[in-house]
């Protein structure tokens, strides 16, 4: 790496054009002083305008070489490829010994959880995100591609194992949906961006049931809306091999279809949810109680059966909806579900 | 004995991060403390001692709270050595966005909210800046993309610092905050000789003296004028 004590700020930038918004970001102007180091940068304010603007140039400099650091690291490696996570077992919370071997979870599987509020669904959750290695209460470990995982899925804030869409998809932000994503890109240093953009647009529309355009404000995108964003934005812009759902609501969003967006980008899917439709969607199902791992589940031929049932069940309920909502007297809706079931 | 400085704006949910924090340091059978400084009113004291936590409180009242803090943390420090707590937790919020109450060498937590606005983390100076650990709170009200951006603003402002998230609320992320506050190479026996990590900003004008007019002709001491002429409009 460039000694950064002896190189001109022109020629760091030159080098590493990702300073010149580190630069701006930490409010330092160094239009002007492009041949100085950033040594000399520093020297050049007094002690009051230093103190004044809060600056501490040994800090800052030490700050811009973690930076640089970072940066490298992140835009030169390859993305990590998780193809399997293991959950060895530890104890619930009378401290019985789980019940399994080990649990391995493979690269394009949807792993329901199910269990009672409070069962420890978001402890499982919180060792799989803190790579547990028998140091959190429940003494499970979590090995990544069966072996010891690197540190830095815990240290590295650029490097997370989980992204975790919360049943809340509330926006704060004032912007509009391609202002929002492209902030969401820049922070994750996209390339292609406008194009980007445009698919992750494209694909949640596709999954709500109601279009926006890339003008509309966030803040008033429907519930379904702003799910069907979110998790196209989780699958294509976020670098996090796992994604955690906390159950997705039925309402104005195509599941099925948001799941397979998920899988296609090579994700784990983690998914607590109690309802029958989603769970059932999963490959196996983790059981918890009492904050252990109780069972996991392979879903059976005839649940398969069942939750094809269960989706014409829920299309009939949602075409009701929608004639409810155009204004239209409820009349019966053609369905065959029930044939099926008798058959 | 350990310190550790938490500090962050307001409401960013510092006591919540704390409380469930000392949870898990308890369960490894460690004494935790707390000192709570704040500027007019907490009543965070009764949160602490609910919860069996011995605490001290300290309001600063009319003084500036970031001087009042260093002013008083020595004393603190004593307080908590002589009762031979293990670790001591000292809890300050961060008022002006210029001060930092954090000691060279000694562990410092910055608590800032998902929901404060992507570009807080630009405003807040050195309690952002120089903090070796930073917990991003409320992220279970905001998205993901939100949280991804927040997190990746922090970074910019601190490189260096360990970014958290944790949910107050539910205390995830506590349990993992909790093993990265206690260590044996952390023991102090005094704050002697220690030195703040930044200075804090000075003051002394007429108006820290008590002064109520408003005038050119009242203002004595540090006083500086914003340039407010037509050419900059």
């Amino acid at each position: 790496m460039t000694d950064i004590n002896t190189t001109t700020i022109s020629s760091l930038v030159a080098e590493y054009p990702f300073l010149t918004s580190f630069f701006k970001d930490n409010g330092l102007d160094v239009t002007g002083s492009e041949n100085l180091t950033l040594v000399q940068y520093f020297a050049a304010f007094d002690s009051d305008e230093m103190e004044d603007r809060a600056l501490d140039a040994d800090n800052m400099i030490v700050q811009t070489e973690e930076f640089i650091r970072q940066m490298n690291a992140f835009l030169g490696k390859e993305d990590d490829v998780v193809k399997t996570v293991t959950i060895l077992p530890g104890m619930d919370k009378s401290g019985n010994a789980e019940e399994f071997q080990e649990l391995v979870i493979e690269q394009g599987e949807i792993i329901s959880i199910v269990g009672p509020t409070g069962s420890g669904k978001s402890r499982l959750l919180g060792d799989i995100e803190w790579v547990a290695q028998n140091d959190t209460p429940t003494g499970r470990s979590i090995l990544i591609n069966g072996d010891v995982p690197d540190r830095k899925w815990r240290f590295s804030s650029a490097d997370k194992l989980v992204a975790q869409l919360s049943q809340n998809m509330n926006f704060v932000m004032d912007l509009s949906v391609y202002e929002f994503v492209e902030l969401h890109a820049e922070s994750r240093m996209v390339e292609n961006r406008e194009e980007v953009i445009h698919r992750i647009i494209e694909q949640a529309n596709s999954l709500a049931g109601e279009t926006f355009s890339p003008e509309t404000p966030i803040t008033s995108l429907s519930g379904g809306q702003s799910r069907a964003l979110m998790i196209a934005d989780t699958a294509i812009l976020s670098k996090s091999p796992i994604i955690l759902i906390d159950e997705i609501e039925n309402a104005g969003i195509d599941r099925k279809k948001a799941l397979k967006l998920l899988l296609t980008q090579d994700k784990i899917v983690l998914m607590a949810t109690h309802d029958p439709v989603l769970a059932l969607m999963g490959d196996k199902r983790i059981v918890i109680k009492n904050g252990g791992i109780h069972k996991v589940i392979e879903t059976t031929d005839e649940e398969r059966t069942i939750l094809s049932t269960l989706e014409e069940m829920d299309r009939t309920l949602l075409a009701y909806r929608t004639k409810l909502r155009q204004g239209e007297i409820i009349t019966k809706i053609q369905t065959d579900w029930k044939e099926k079931s008798h058959a | 004995m350990n310190l550790v400085t938490v500090s962050g704006p307001p409401s960013s949910g510092k006591t919540s991060v704390i409380l469930k924090t000392i949870d898990s340091l308890k369960k490894r059978g460690l004494k935790v403390a707390v000192a709570k400084f704040d500027c007019l009113y907490t009543d965070d004291d009764v949160l602490y001692e609910k919860a069996g936590i011995p605490v001290k409180k300290g309001l600063s009242g009319a003084l500036c709270p970031d001087h009042y803090f260093v002013s008083n943390v020595e004393e603190i420090t004593n307080w908590a050595l002589k009762n031979q707590f293990d670790i001591l937790i000292s809890e300050s919020a961060g008022l002006c966005n210029r001060c930092s109450p954090y000691i060279k060498g000694i562990k410092a937590v910055c608590v800032i909210d998902n929901l404060s606005g992507i570009n807080t983390p630009k405003k807040i100076g050195p309690m952002l800046k120089t903090a070796d650990i930073v917990v991003i709170t409320k992220g279970d009200i905001v998205s993901q993309a939100e949280r991804e951006v927040f997190a990746s603003r922090v970074n910019t402002v601190n490189p260096s610092a360990m970014i958290m998230h944790i949910n107050g609320l539910t205390g995830q992320g506590s349990f993992e905050l909790s093993t990265l506050l206690y260590s044996e190479e952390n023991h102090i026996d005094s704050l002697k000789g220690m030195e703040l990590r930044f200075p804090m900003p000075a003051a002394l004008c007429s108006y820290c003296l008590g002064e109520t007019r408003i005038g050119e002709s009242y203002q004595m001491g540090n006083v500086r004028k914003m340039k407010v002429d037509d050419d900059n409009d």
